[in-house]
C-alpha cells in the first residue's frame, strides 16, 4: 500500500465526472475512471494524466449490467478511498410516458445501477472501516414535477438510498455524501436556456465534491446554496396548489 | 443560423455553427462540408474565423493528450486554450515558448495565426515551436505533418488562417521556468525615434515591447514607455523579498464589461486622459527592474472580461502592420502623425520588434510592428485606408488575424510568398471547400 489516495469515478465520460477527477488529480490522487464507453473515457484519462501528472486508468462498467458489479469491484487494482458516482441519463419525459422501455431505462440508469454499485462498495468499505461514497443525485428528486418526474423519481430513489446508507454506516467509519448540483452547463443540458444564477459550471461541481470530501463534513451538498432555498420553498407549496402549477 | 463576428464584433455574418465533441467528428465534418472554416475561441478580431456557410467550433476538442516532464513536450487537441496550458503547467515549472496578448486563444488559433509574442525577435512565432500537427484535410483525411514530414502542408498551416484544414492536435515544447514572475525594466522614450532605437537596443532582452502615447503630437510624437523583461529566477525572488511564492495563484476572472458602452465613451478626451495618466505612472517607475506577475505582464487586458464591449455596439477595428526595419522610422512616423492629427483616439498602440516569419502567410517579417485599435465610425475607413497606403509603400504588411477590411491590393503587395500558399491550397482543396469570410474577401 502506498500513501497515495485514490478516486474511482463511475461515469468517467460525463462533464462533471471529468471535472471532479481533474480536481482530485491536481491534489495528487490516483484516478480510476469507469465507463460503458472505455474509448471515450480513455480520452479523458489521457487529458487528466497530462495535466496533473498522475496515473489514470480506465475500466469498463455498464450500470445496466447489475450482475457485473461484484466482478468489476474485484477486478480493480485497489479498493479506492473515494467512489464517486456521476452516471445517469436525463432521458425524455414525454417518451417515457408512452414508451415503458424508455421509462425503465431512465429508472435503471439513474436509480437501480448507481444505488446498487455504491451498495457493493459500501459493503467493502464497511469491512475496511473507511471510505467515502459520493452520489450525484438531483434537485429534480426533491419533488416530482410534471416536466421530468420519471427522472425525478429515479433520483428521489437514489437520494433515499444514499440517505439510508449514510444512516446505517455513519458509526462504521464510512461517509456517504449526496450531491445535488442544480443546473449545470454540460452536454446533457446543451441547448437549454438556463438561469445564470442557478447554473453551475462543471468545474464548480467538481470543486464542491472535492471540498466536501476533503473537509470530511457535509452530508447533502447543494453546489449553489441558493438551490437549498429554492427547493425549500418548492417543498413548502401545499400539494393542492402545487398540482396546478406548470413546472 | 447564427450571426457571428470576430473579437472586434464587426463585421457580422450569418453562418451555421457546428460543435463536434471529438476529433473524429471534426474530421467527419470536413469530409462533407462546403464553405467551412474552423474557429477556436473567437479571438481573431476580424472575419478570419467566420465560415462562408459553416463554422466549426473546436472548443469540444479540449483534451490534452500527453506531457513529458523530462522534455516539456506537450501534445494537445486544437481547441485547448492557452490559459489551460498555463494553469496546468506553470505550477509544474513550465511556460509556453511564445504567448500572444491574450491567454484566451486556442492552440489551433495560435498556429493558424502563427501568433507572436514580446519575444519574437529572439524566439520566433508560435509556429516555430510546433513539432507536429494532426490536420483534418478537406475530404476528411487526417494527416500528420511536421517540419520534416509533409513540410509544405506544415508550413502552409502555420499562419494559414485555418485554410488548409482543421487542426485536430499539435505537439510543442514548453520551456522550463523557475518562477511565474518577470523582472521588468521600464525605459522612457521621448519620441518615436527614441522608441525604435530603444527597442532595437534591447534586442538581447527576452521580452520587449513599447506602449505608445498615440495622442502626443509635435516634438513628442511617438513618446513611449518601453518594457523589457526576463523570467525571474528563485534567487531574484529571494533577493527581492523572501516571502514571494514562486508561482502566484492563478487569477480569478475579475471585472467584466457587462454591457455595450455608449458610443461616445471612447473619444479623444477620455483616451487622452487615460494615456497621459498611464504615461506619467509608467515614467515614474523608470529605473531599476521590478517584479511583475506573469498574468499582468503578458495579458493585461485579460483581467477585464469582454473588454471588446467598451467600444460600443458598433464594434471596433484593430489595425496591426509590420514595416521593414529600413523604412520603419519614416513610415511609422507618418502613420502616427495621421492617427494623432485625425483626432481619432486609439486606446491601445503597441510597438514591437519582429524577426523573420515561418509560413508563406505568416505575419512576422524583420522589422517593427505597430498595433492600433479604434471604434468603428463612419470615417474610420478613410483613416485606415491612408495608413494602408503608407504600409504598402514602405513594403510592409497587415496581420490577417486582426484584419476585417484591407483591400486585395494591400494584401497581395504585403505577402510576396502568396503564390506558394495558393499552390498548396489548390492541391489540397481544388474545389475551394474551405472558405472563411476572410478568404473570400481577399481571394485566398
Amino acid at each position: 500500500m502506498t500513501d497515495q489516495k485514490s478516486l474511482l469515478v463511475i461515469g468517467g465520460t460525463s462533464d462533471i465526472g471529468r471535472a471532479a477527477a481533474l480536481r482530485y488529480a491536481r491534489a495528487g490522487r490516483r484516478i480510476l475512471l469507469a465507463s460503458r464507453d472505455p474509448d471515450a473515457a480513455r480520452r479523458n484519462a489521457d487529458d487528466i494524466a497530462a495535466r496533473a501528472g498522475v496515473q489514470v486508468d480506465v475500466f469498463r462498467l455498464d450500470l445496466l449490467e447489475i450482475d457485473s458489479f461484484e466482478a468489476f469491484t474485484d477486478g480493480l487494482p485497489l479498493l479506492p478511498d473515494t467512489v464517486l458516482c456521476v452516471a445517469g441519463e436525463l432521458g425524455e419525459q414525454q417518451r417515457a410516458q408512452s414508451e415503458t422501455a424508455h421509462a425503465v431505462r431512465i429508472i435503471r440508469s439513474n436509480f437501480e445501477g448507481p444505488a446498487l454499485v455504491l451498495g457493493v462498495f459500501a459493503e467493502r468499505f464497511a469491512a475496511r472501516g473507511a471510505g467515502t461514497l459520493i452520489g450525484v443525485s438531483s434537485v429534480a428528486g426533491d419533488r416530482g414535477r410534471g416536466s421530468n418526474y420519471v427522472y425525478g423519481a429515479a433520483k428521489a430513489g437514489f437520494s433515499a438510498f444514499l440517505s439510508g446508507l449514510r444512516n446505517r454506516l455513519a458509526a462504521q467509519g464510512v461517509r456517504v455524501v449526496t450531491v445535488k448540483p442544480g443546473f449545470v452547463r454540460t452536454r446533457m443540458t446543451a441547448g437549454m436556456k438556463l438561469p445564470p444564477l442557478l447554473t453551475a459550471e462543471p468545474e464548480e461541481v467538481g470543486e464542491a465534491i472535492f471540498a466536501a470530501d476533503e473537509a470530511r463534513k457535509g452530508d447533502v451538498v447543494y453546489v449553489r446554496r441558493v438551490w437549498r432555498s429554492v427547493m425549500g420553498v418548492i417543498g413548502l407549496i401545499p400539494e393542492p396548489v402545487f398540482k396546478r402549477l406548470r413546472l | 443560423m447564427t450571426a457571428l463576428s470576430g473579437w472586434g464584433r464587426w463585421p457580422r455574418h450569418e453562418t451555421e455553427v457546428l460543435s463536434p465533441e471529438t476529433p473524429a467528428r471534426a474530421a467527419a465534418i470536413q469530409a462533407t462540408a462546403d464553405g467551412v472554416i474552423a474557429r477556436g475561441n473567437g479571438r481573431a478580431y476580424g472575419d478570419a474565423a467566420v465560415g462562408e456557410r459553416i463554422t466549426v467550433s473546436t472548443r469540444g476538442l479540449d483534451r490534452m493528450r500527453s506531457f513529458d516532464p523530462a522534455t516539456g513536450r506537450l501534445t494537445a487537441e486544437g481547441g485547448v486554450l492557452l490559459a489551460d496550458v498555463i494553469a496546468a503547467f506553470l505550477p509544474r515549472g513550465f511556460f509556453p515558448p511564445v504567448v500572444p496578448g491574450t491567454k484566451f486563444v486556442s492552440l489551433g488559433g495560435m498556429i493558424a495565426s502563427d501568433v507572436h509574442g514580446k519575444n519574437h525577435h529572439r524566439a520566433g512565432g508560435f509556429g516555430d515551436h510546433v513539432e507536429e500537427m494532426l490536420i483534418a484535410l478537406p475530404g476528411g483525411d487526417v494527416v500528420a505533418c511536421s517540419p520534416e514530414r509533409n513540410a509544405d502542408l506544415f508550413d502552409a498551416t502555420v499562419g494559414g488562417m485555418g485554410l488548409t484544414g482543421t487542426i485536430l492536435e499539435a505537439t510543442f515544447r514548453l520551456m522550463p521556468v523557475q518562477t511565474g514572475w518577470l523582472r521588468r525594466r521600464t525605459i522612457v522614450a521621448d519620441d518615436l525615434d527614441d522608441a525604435i532605437d530603444a527597442l532595437a537596443a534591447s534586442a538581447r532582452s527576452t521580452y520587449s515591447v513599447a506602449w505608445i502615447d498615440c495622442l502626443a503630437r509635435g516634438e513628442a510624437l511617438g513618446r513611449s514607455l518601453i518594457y523589457t523583461a526576463e523570467h525571474a529566477t528563485e534567487d531574484d525572488l529571494d533577493e527581492a523579498d523572501g516571502t514571494i511564492a514562486p508561482f502566484p495563484d492563478l487569477p480569478k476572472r475579475g471585472f467584466a464589461v457587462p454591457f455595450d458602452a455608449p458610443g461616445g465613451m471612447i473619444n479623444r478626451a477620455s483616451v487622452g486622459a487615460f494615456n497621459a495618466v498611464y504615461y506619467r505612472r509608467g515614467a515614474a517607475r523608470a529605473g531599476p527592474p521590478e517584479l511583475v506577475g506573469w498574468d499582468p505582464f503578458f495579458f493585461p487586458l485579460d483581467s477585464i472580461g469582454d473588454w471588446n464591449r467598451i467600444y460600443g455596439s458598433r464594434g471596433f477595428l484593430q489595425h496591426q502592420c509590420v514595416i521593414p526595419a529600413a523604412t520603419a522610422h519614416a513610415a511609422l512616423g507618418t502613420i502616427l502623425e495621421r492617427i494623432s492629427s485625425g483626432g481619432r483616439p486609439s486606446f491601445l498602440a503597441v510597438l514591437k520588434q519582429l524577426g523573420p516569419g515561418r509560413g508563406p502567410l505568416s505575419f512576422p517579417m524583420e522589422g517593427f510592428t505597430l498595433a492600433l485599435d479604434m471604434p468603428v465610425t463612419d470615417d474610420v475607413e478613410g483613416l485606415l485606408g491612408d495608413v494602408d497606403r503608407v504600409v504598402r509603400e514602405a513594403g510592409g504588411r497587415i496581420y490577417l488575424a486582426k484584419d476585417a477590411r484591407q483591400s486585395r491590393e494591400t494584401f497581395e503587395a504585403g505577402y510576396p510568398r502568396l503564390d506558394a500558399f495558393r499552390d498548396v491550397r489548390r492541391a489540397l482543396d481544388p474545389d475551394g471547400r474551405i472558405a472563411s469570410r476572410l478568404s473570400r474577401r481577399l481571394g485566398l
